[in-house]
């Protein structure tokens, strides 16, 4: 479907299929001083995301889940190039997306074209459509800026033919609509045509279905589906809710990255990641999604030491989770696990940031914390 | 087998709160909207009712009537009556407006979603329970000592809270802190509209599993308004689906997940994403609800339900019993279970 020219000057890269590609990544925003407590003389730094690594393939599907605050939208911002990372680089098939803004070095693909191949859609699709603006005006801004020699007719039946694309018939009528006047299930499906007006390698879904309801959602992530397999596009799909983020994920046949605090913990294909999780905090998510069935789903306690995230302007020591997990002990205080250390999880795209995973460290002979079960050896591990 | 509402009560067990046909209309200029068309529910002392509804079915506006809380110019109709544990019975949308600032917390509280705009922004927390214990005449002392025991039921540190604005708590702990605040007066019934709407759902799980505690610690009565059918079938005892302004279903939270017997509920169900159901087995509803100015004739449902027929759009459905505890405002609620499969084993084992 795409119908953009692979770049020529690509020779470093040597996986064509990797749109995206995330090396040691960090993102830190400067707080505004007096907001919470003057205890601070320096402006207090939030580590929104901190050295994530990863590769975005062509036609596929991330969902990026974690609690509020956990830097999971500032790392879909990232990905799409629209957040300029505090370090680390940013590539859009080998052309680092910030060299390219800033016109440093060679530059092979131009910001232009990189920004045309990476699009966003918004959790609110009634705040991000004008509401003085028809649909189709709406929808010709980015044509008629992009590609000012189409003429009116073409530009059109390129609009209506995607608007019948996405189940919005007849699209002369649904064309000449204000915002208003469409459902937000109807709303969602134009901010998604304007999207994809730009054929983009890489959509940003910001909680796209979260704001719609739940007899929507289903419908609403088919049909993202559906035109990800029509135009080869990759989706980046960030979700608080897991049950979302597994349907989309799985049904694609991509993964599931679980973000705490800035990083990212576990990730792999959801089945896995969902039915056998080797992070404590995805074991902590899964039992956070309700389960239909009132039998099975008893009124536990939370499996967590304490219910409330620590603040990201000071981020725990060591192991980030270390302050909540059930199963800390004292090394996770000090030393921090990497995505992927442990030896059991070298199977493709499967790996946790835990020292569980990892049956001959020293983690197995520390001391629990306090408030954590009794010390089990690693046979007995999970 | 069949009764209508008239003849019966929906239901016998001990009520502490009994609504009976209690409609909310807004009398616009052209036309009149039915935002609550005829509900009858009891709430039953001492258990946790779940309403279920998508939104805009007219859930807050239950939860509203039977404060008496709808505002201006919506009109309640029909009656809700509150059974204290001993003393007559109170009608309370005849409550005079003194007499309802009474009833209001402290025999009947509501937590809102979105603590944030619940509380003053330029009161601090302990500003919030000082000021109503004061106006309600309660010992201020012991009051603080019940919101202290209170605050660290929800895993709140007392003294960081009771000094902190709103704003300087977390979205999480501002919301534990306004259920504290709903129970210092200690109220017989929590209403809870969306109470952990805007929370991660970490949090939302966390904050039911102490709501579950809490209501045995303090003997409460909770009605839980949501959006979220999966969030509430662990914590409630009966479920009651509401759609498009009237309740479709009502039963004990198995009846409805195992057994349910209208389509609208087993197309809810199917709907929904379900971490441990295979995702082939998740359908959206087809259509859309109705517009509150142009509620269709007969069963509200009949635009979008497979099982319609002739009937079903001219006459409006009666409560049938299927079962002990277990209702539904359904025509065919036999068939319904062949037209809109949906089976919890099945998807659960998978």
């Amino acid at each position: 479907m795409s119908d953009r020219a692979t770049p020529a000057a690509n020779s470093w890269d040597d996986d064509d299929d990797v749109v995206m590609s995330l090396e040691d990544v960090s993102v830190h925003f400067e707080k505004e001083q007096g907001v919470v407590e003057s205890l601070f003389d320096e402006p207090e730094t939030v580590q929104a995301v901190s050295d994530v690594s990863i590769d975005i393939p062509e036609n596929d599907v991330l969902a990026l889940v974690g609690e509020s605050g956990c830097g999971k939208t500032t790392l879909g911002k990232t990905i799409i190039g629209v957040q300029r990372p505090t370090s680390g680089s940013v590539k859009y098939r080998g052309q680092d997306v910030w060299d390219a803004r800033d016109g440093r070095g060679d530059v092979a693909i131009e910001h232009g074209d990189i920004r045309r191949a990476l699009q966003m859609i918004h959790q609110d699709p009634g705040a991000a459509l004008n509401p003085n603006r028809k649909v189709l005006t709406t929808l010709e801004a980015p044509l008629k800026k992009w590609d000012p020699d189409m003429s009116t007719e073409d530009r059109r039946a390129r609009i209506f033919a995607l608007l019948d694309r996405v189940g919005m018939e007849p699209p002369e009528d649904y064309a000449h609509r204000f915002p208003h006047q469409l459902s937000g299930g109807e709303q969602q499906r134009i901010a998604l045509v304007r999207a994809l007006l730009m054929n983009p390698d890489v959509i940003l879904a910001d909680e796209a279905v979260s704001a719609l309801d739940v007899s929507l959602r289903v419908e609403t992530m088919d049909l993202l589906l559906e035109l990800q397999e029509q135009f080869n596009t990759s989706f980046v799909f960030i979700s608080h809710n897991l049950s979302n983020a597994r349907y989309l994920a799985k049904e694609a046949g991509g993964r599931i990255g679980i973000m705490y605090l800035g990083e990212i913990v576990e990730i792999g294909p959801p089945e896995e990641v969902l039915n056998d999780p080797q992070h404590p905090y995805s074991k902590v998510l899964r039992w956070a999604t309700a389960d239909l069935d009132p039998t099975a789903q008893k009124m536990t306690d939370p499996p967590v030491r304490s219910i409330d995230i620590p603040d990201p302007v000071n981020p725990p020591s060591g192991c980030r989770f270390h302050t909540r997990c059930p199963e800390a002990r004292e090394v996770c205080k000090t030393e921090s696990p990497e995505l992927g250390d442990g030896a059991g999880s070298p199977d493709a795209g499967r790996c946790a940031a835990c020292f569980r995973t990892d049956p001959d460290h020293e983690y197995w002979d520390s001391e629990p914390l306090d408030g954590v079960d009794e010390a089990e050896s690693p046979s007995l591990g999970d | 087998m069949q009764d209508t509402l008239e003849q019966r009560g929906p239901d016998s067990a001990d009520p502490i709160i009994e609504a009976r046909n209690v409609s909310v209309t807004y009398d616009l200029e052209h036309r009149d909207a039915m935002v609550l068309d005829d509900v009858s529910i009891d709430l039953r002392r001492g258990e946790i009712l779940g309403v279920v509804g998508e939104s805009g079915s007219g859930k807050s506006m239950l939860a509203n009537a039977m404060m008496d809380a709808v505002e201006e110019p919506g009109i309640t109709t029909g009656s809700v009556t509150y059974h204290p544990e001993d003393g007559d019975p109170v009608d309370i949308l005849d409550l005079s407006h003194e007499e309802l600032n009474e009833f209001r917390w402290e025999e009947v509280s509501m937590v809102f979603q979105g603590a944030l705009s619940s509380f003053n922004p330029t009161m601090s927390i302990r500003g919030h329970f000082e000021e109503t214990l004061e106006a309600h005449d309660y010992d201020v002392e012991e009051g603080m000592e019940r919101a202290r025991q209170l605050l660290s039921d929800l895993y709140l540190d007392p003294d960081r809270v009771l000094d902190s604005y709103a704003h300087e708590l977390s979205g999480g702990m501002s919301q534990r802190a306004l259920i504290a605040l709903s129970l210092i007066l200690e109220p017989q019934v929590l209403l809870m509209d969306e109470p952990t709407a805007a929370l991660d759902l970490l949090m939302q799980r966390s904050i039911l599993s102490l709501l579950a505690d809490i209501k045995e610690k303090y003997d409460l009565t909770i009605l839980f308004i949501t959006h979220d059918l999966p969030l509430v079938a662990g914590l409630a005892d009966r479920l009651a689906i509401l759609y498009a302004f009237e309740l479709a279903e009502v039963g004990t939270a198995e009846q409805i997940a195992h057994d349910s017997k209208h389509p609208y509920t087993r197309a809810l169900l199917q709907a929904v994403p379900n971490l441990d159901a295979p995702t082939e087995s998740m359908r959206p509803i087809e259509g859309t609800a109705p517009n509150p100015a142009h509620v269709p004739d007969g069963c509200h449902y009949a635009p979008r339900c497979p099982l319609a027929t002739k009937q079903c759009h001219q006459e409006t459905p009666p409560w049938v019993d299927v079962e002990e505890n277990h209702r539904s405002a359904c025509f065919h609620y036999d068939d319904a279970e062949d037209a809109v499969p949906f089976d919890l084993e099945e998807v659960s084992d998978a």
